[in-house]
């Protein structure tokens, strides 16, 4: 799984860094999504999916790697 | 799918007697026979209903419709949002682009870390207001005595602003989302909030604190960014989301709570704050409460579950309908804290999504982990039938809470 994020579309929710926060982080100056890795681990794949599902902004992609 | 219901019947729906945790029966058929269909309003006009949580969660992410509520088609919810939503305009009436980069202004004061931070203060507001309730009369409206007075310290934290604003917040948010609003009261209340949160402007200017206005004084309206007025319009924004919607999941998600004493044990006995968290996700969906829903009109000719919007329709996006539907939510209706219900769209969906949520979160799971455990013996004092619900105000909740323990 290889994980891309839209940080222009991002609306700084924070709703992925609830998901999966060893994945995903807010910056401090406006909240938008930063990647903390790209190609999690096979343990941390179902938390990434429900970051991808839910995120309201649609800012996160999955591609196989 | 028109033919299965000819008649356009008016909107808002009113619920069942004696289910008053659900939405309206006629709104849940919809879901099955007439997912896209029109309604009719109060001022006549007649918007598409759209019910489906997969149709919900796609109108809402589509850049084709739009939240101008100045465009004509735009489904106002009665004559006060209206003739509001004309002289104010706030981060919830902006399309993109200007949305995002305005509520990127304000992004960082609501993100994760910052609410997580809040935390410990949030406990101690939770813990001190339930010591007051202790030491005093028994039974009590615990809406009165609890459920307004947390939202609004927190506010007060969050805006930098002293406690003794509590009760003009209280006060003015009240007016503003009450069931029949008077407009010119809503209009004076919006003024009087206004002239105060300028005022504070000022004050943290000269004196900036660690707090939402503080950064906004010294980013914006010292550099010139952004006006006092402007500041204030966000400071009103920010009271009239993040107030009253708190105080009822508060009430009402206790009220649910009690009507459902296995679950009431769930959360009060686990000792388990993710579970804490999971039953804030399910009170949340089950209990919808922005029951006026999320309002749209479309920007271009679409189609949505098999039908065609016009460029200039109205859209209501029922999202109380959409988190009571089965294909998202096995056995939708009944009230399981220990169900996935993070997808939910109680909170909205696509860019307007709740700016505050995060705070929410940490409100609820600190008041739902909290009250129930230091209260163990907490009933209604009056039976469930006895309560009465706000029907027609912004926001569904319970009017008056009697409880004992």
């Amino acid at each position: 799984m290889r994980i891309t994020v839209d940080q222009d579309a991002c609306i700084g929710s924070g709703q992925c860094v609830l998901s999966s926060p060893e994945v995903f982080d807010q910056r401090d100056a406006d909240g938008v999504v930063v990647l903390l890795q790209d190609s999690p681990e096979p343990g941390l794949r179902e938390d990434v999916h429900e970051a991808a599902r839910i995120c309201p902004a649609l800012a996160i992609t999955l591609t196989p790697p | 799918m028109t033919d299965v219901l000819p008649e356009m019947p008016m909107f808002p729906m009113a619920r069942a007697t004696g289910c008053p945790f659900d939405p309206s029966p006629e709104l849940s058929r919809r879901l099955g026979q007439a997912p896209v269909s029109r309604v009719r309003l109060w001022d006549g006009s007649t918007p598409w209903l759209v019910t489906r949580y997969a149709d919900v969660r796609a109108l809402l992410a589509d850049p084709r419709v739009s939240v101008d509520v100045a465009q004509p088609g735009f489904p106002h919810t009665n004559a006060v949002s209206k003739a509001r939503d004309a002289h104010m305009k706030t981060l919830m009436q902006m399309d993109a682009p200007e949305h995002i980069a305005q509520r990127r202004i304000l992004t960082s004061d609501f993100m994760i870390r910052r609410m997580e931070a809040l935390r410990p203060r949030i406990q101690r507001i939770v813990d001190d207001l339930i010591d007051e309730m202790l030491a005093g009369p028994n039974p009590v409206d615990l809406v009165e005595a609890f459920a307004l007075p947390v939202p609004s310290l927190v506010i007060c934290e969050l805006l930098g602003a002293p406690y003794t604003a509590r009760d003009l917040f209280q006060r003015v948010s009240r007016t503003l989302v009450m069931d029949e609003p008077d407009p010119e009261q809503a209009m004076a209340a919006s003024e009087e909030l206004n002239a105060y949160l300028e005022e504070l402007v000022d004050k943290k200017n000269a004196e900036p604190g660690d707090d939402v206005f503080s950064r906004l004084a010294v980013e914006q309206y010292r550099t010139g960014a952004m006006t006092r007025r402007e500041i204030a319009t966000a400071g009103q924004l920010l009271l009239v989301a993040g107030h009253d919607t708190t105080a009822t999941m508060i009430a009402l998600g206790t009220t649910a709570l009690l009507a459902h004493p296995d679950q009431l044990s769930a959360v009060r006995d686990g000792g388990d704050p993710a579970l804490v968290a999971n039953a804030a996700e399910e009170l949340l969906r089950y209990l919808s409460i922005t029951h006026t829903e999320a309002r749209r009109v479309a920007r271009e000719d679409l189609e949505i579950g098999g039908r065609l919007i016009r460029r200039g329709d109205g859209i209501i996006v029922v999202k109380s309908i959409a988190n009571r539907d089965p294909s998202a939510f096995p056995d939708p209706d009944t009230l399981d804290v220990h169900r996935r219900a993070r997808h939910h769209v109680a909170f909205g969906f696509g860019a307007h999504q709740c700016l505050g949520q995060s705070l929410a979160r940490v409100e609820l799971q600190v008041v739902y982990g909290t009250l129930y455990r230091r209260i163990p013996t907490l009933a209604l004092a009056v039976p469930l039938e006895q309560l009465t619900f706000k029907e027609n105000a912004v926001f569904y909740g319970v009017r008056e809470l009697p409880v004992t323990w």
